[in-house]
């Protein structure tokens, strides 16, 4: 039996996806730039993922811009919005829990740019601590990023409490969201909650890799971070990847179809492997459990055995599944994130990560328990004195 | 300038009596094989104790030199220019505009070489000489003449048509592989045991590769970076045929039943008695392995006493008397330490033991070994016969 379950690290895509993308490849694929009839055509599939993806968000369409992924949104959004606004100030606030592509982009503006940057803390639970973000706000502060749902362990994070604090402290501070993992499972409004900047990626929700946007709200102030054609209003210049965009847009829509019935379904999920992981000795399931934790990540520490082992075990068995992050797992490490949550030493390199998506079924999951249960039974055994 | 051959000059198969033969085929084969990853087409031959290779049409200078820098046996290797025979005046022209491109400083001291290989042509190789110096010194007023101690030396091979060449590229020397038989190489993934392969292919030796991994200790990337270094390892000692072998049982069993300070020494006899098996079933006549005295635990002078005692091949350890500095400098110049420095874990790795011994008894791992009766010679065939083997190159 062959069961995904590293559906935060990348999706299948949908078969309709796959469809558009190969027309949109083969047939329609025409330069939207150009002034006949192809360029038209091509046009026309930009202005209807725009569309979906407006909607899905309820924001205005002129205020969605096409990028090469989650990445690259956070890195425009973050390089972009402080070299704008460096004049009225060069403070930026973020979480330490981030995805690398928000920690190493504030350690370069930090690094190379002057401005200076605030890591808040976490609780044990991985959820940010307000008080902190409270006491981080000052007359020079310009930006602050947090994520929507943590991609290591899926804590919820208090993204509309947080919004109100900043904005309540200064609104013209934007405000940033690192959406990749929590779009496609939630639904977001970001002029309802404050959200300024908002960024989402179209592989982690079954489109293809290579896509993303970036939500930016017409008053922001933001400068390009790529020079060229001056495509999408300047603000990202390259001819647009029409297929990825396309594909991606086909994403958001069956992403949101039937989305509160698909949620209740990997959440029944989620609570059968959390009774399940209950009854294995030495393990513990990292942050929250409940609806404070997305529907679709559970984040397990087991007690003795290296994570790269138990992957590697589970792999065998067609299992497939994380160790930490994916994005930063083909280095070993420790995970920051643990860490950062204060998580038993023992459980710092001996955590994986099951990542489900709409396609996870049940016998996966019972499959998956049996036989978790059975390799940690047998990878005991040989533990490293 | 277009040079339309290279001769090759190779150093100690030269000396090899009635032998030579065997030294000179097998060095244009594996120049042959070299010279596939180069685009164009070449004739690769051998003629009065030479080897050359013809150019035919376009290709990229570089690269063919990178090949050719590659194949064990060459020493050096000369750029050539061919010309026809069209006469004496002729030839001094092609001379003079061979040496006005190559050499742009023309500070220089210089002497001919001529070789009259066609006996009919009109002058002797002393007139050549004579003859050709004039011309270049009447057409650059700067050269001089050294016949002693020239900064260049200019040969012109007088043949069906005529050779000009004046640059050596030094080659890596060493022997064309497949004229000192074959050898089993146990490779790892680590900086080591590459480069220890490629020493002994440098001396001719025909390499074939054991990697032992151990899922799902061990995952498929470190099975794809054996497979990569083998395949780098390749490019010098030719197609490597890998076998890949699944250890893990072995392991395991070595961890339950013995002493937890003498897993590796224990880990690795075993791995020496695989590697050996097959190295029999295929001809080869020993083993190579990348260690280097005092290195690591297990390879103590006492450790590699422990090693060695389970094999009756000879085992090669070309690294014996490397620092790592030494070898990762060697590691860098053949282009593997990249690779080798991948982190994925390897086997041996795996399961050390904080402290493990450092002064084995050959009579006490012995004595360990003994545990292991009941189930090890199963585990052994069963690893020997699920044997994966794959060719690279």
């Amino acid at each position: 039996m062959e069961v995904y379950l590293d559906n935060s690290a990348t999706t299948r895509s949908y078969d309709s996806v796959q469809k558009i993308v190969s027309r949109v490849m083969c047939e329609d694929y025409g330069n939207p730039s150009s002034m006949h009839r192809k360029g038209v055509e091509a046009e026309k599939y930009i202005k209807d993922a725009k569309e979906i993806i407006a909607k899905s968000l309820k924001v205005q369409e002129k205020e969605i811009f096409f990028t090469s992924g989650g990445t690259e949104s956070d890195n425009l959004a973050l390089i972009g919005t402080a070299r704008a606004n460096r004049r009225a100030g060069r403070h930026l606030i973020t979480t330490s829990i981030e995805h690398p592509a928000i920690l190493n982009t504030m350690r370069y503006l930090e690094e190379e740019e002057g401005f200076r940057v605030t890591y808040l803390p976490v609780d044990r639970y991985g959820r940010l601590k307000l008080g902190a973000l409270r006491e981080a706000l000052c007359r020079e502060t310009i930006l602050v990023s947090i994520m929507y749902v943590n991609n290591e362990m899926g804590a919820v994070q208090p993204v509309e409490e947080a919004a109100e604090i900043v904005k309540s402290y200064n609104p013209g501070i934007v405000f940033h969201v690192d959406a990749i993992q929590g779009f496609g499972k939630y639904n977001i409004y970001p002029k309802r909650t404050g959200i300024d900047l908002l960024s989402i990626s179209g592989h982690k929700i079954h489109g293809p890799k290579g896509t993303g946007a970036l939500y930016i709200s017409g008053g922001v102030k933001i400068r390009p971070i790529v020079f060229g054609g001056q495509q999408q209003k300047n603000i990202r210049s390259g001819t647009e990847n029409v297929p990825g965009i396309a594909g991606l847009g086909m994403a958001v829509k069956e992403s949101y179809t039937n989305l509160d019935e698909k949620v209740a379904g990997m959440r029944e999920l989620k609570d059968i492997m959390i009774a399940g992981i209950g009854e294995l000795p030495n393990a513990v399931i990292h942050g929250y459990t409940d609806e404070k934790s997305a529907p679709h990540i559970v984040s397990v520490g087991v007690a003795g055995i290296r994570s790269e082992v138990l992957l590697h075990a589970l792999e065998d068995q067609g299992i497939y599944v994380s160790s930490g992050s994916a994005c930063a797992s083909n280095h070993p490490g420790v995970s920051g994130v643990l860490k950062g949550i204060g998580a038993g030493r023992e459980f710092l390199d001996a955590t994986i990560r099951f990542s489900m998506s709409e396609f996870t079924t049940r016998e996966e999951i019972d499959y998956t328990l049996e036989t978790l249960y059975n390799c940690v039974l047998t990878l005991r055994k040989y533990t490293r004195h | 300038m277009k040079f339309h051959t290279f001769l090759i000059k190779y150093g100690e198969i030269g000396i090899k009596g009635k032998n030579r033969y065997i030294f000179e085929d097998a060095l244009v084969k594996q120049i042959r094989f070299a010279l596939k990853e180069a685009g164009g087409e070449f004739a690769v031959y051998k003629s009065q104790a030479r080897v050359y290779v013809d150019c035919e049409g376009d290709y990229d200078y570089e690269e063919v030199v990178e090949c050719l820098k590659r194949v064990f046996g060459i020493v050096g290797i000369c750029p050539v220019i061919r010309v026809e025979d069209t006469g004496f005046e002729n030839l001094a022209a092609a001379v003079v505009a061979y040496m006005n491109e190559a050499y742009p400083d023309k500070q220089l001291t210089f002497k001919v070489e001529a070789r009259r290989a066609k006996k009919s042509y009109p002058k002797n190789s002393m007139e050549i000489n004579c003859d050709l110096g004039g011309a270049i010194l009447e057409a650059f007023p700067d050269i001089r003449v050294d016949v002693h101690n020239p900064d260049v030396l200019l040969h012109v091979e007088v043949r069906e048509q005529i050779y000009i060449y004046s640059k050596i590229i030094p080659g890596p020397g060493g022997m064309p592989v497949g004229t000192n038989g074959k050898a089993m190489l146990l490779l790892s993934g680590g900086i080591d045991s590459p480069v220890a392969g490629y020493m002994i292919a440098k001396r001719g030796v025909a390499i074939e590769a054991t990697y032992f991994h151990a899922p799902p200790y061990t995952s498929e990337r470190a099975r794809q970076k054996v497979i990569d270094l083998a395949k780098l390892v390749s490019k010098y000692a030719g197609p490597i045929k890998l076998k890949i072998v699944n250890f893990t049982d072995i392991q395991l069993y070595i961890y339950d039943q013995c002493p937890h300070d003498e897993l590796t020494i224990i880990m690795r006899r075993y791995m020496m008695k695989i590697a050996e098996r097959f190295a029999r079933e295929s001809g080869c006549l020993g083993l190579i392995t990348g260690e280097s005295i005092g290195q690591v635990a297990s390879q103590t002078m006492q450790s590699l006493a422990a090693t060695n005692d389970v094999c009756d091949l000879p085992v090669y350890r070309p690294l014996i008397g490397f620092d790592k500095q030494e070898i990762v400098e060697v590691a860098q110049r053949i282009n593997t330490f990249e690779t080798s420095i991948q982190p994925f874990e390897d086997c041996c790795t795996i399961f050390v033991a904080k402290h493990p011994v450092t002064k084995p008894n050959i009579e006490r791992i012995r004595r360990s070994e003994t545990h292991l009766r009941e189930k090890i010679d199963e585990l052994f065939e069963a690893a020997v016969s699920s044997v994966e083997t794959i060719t690279v190159y």
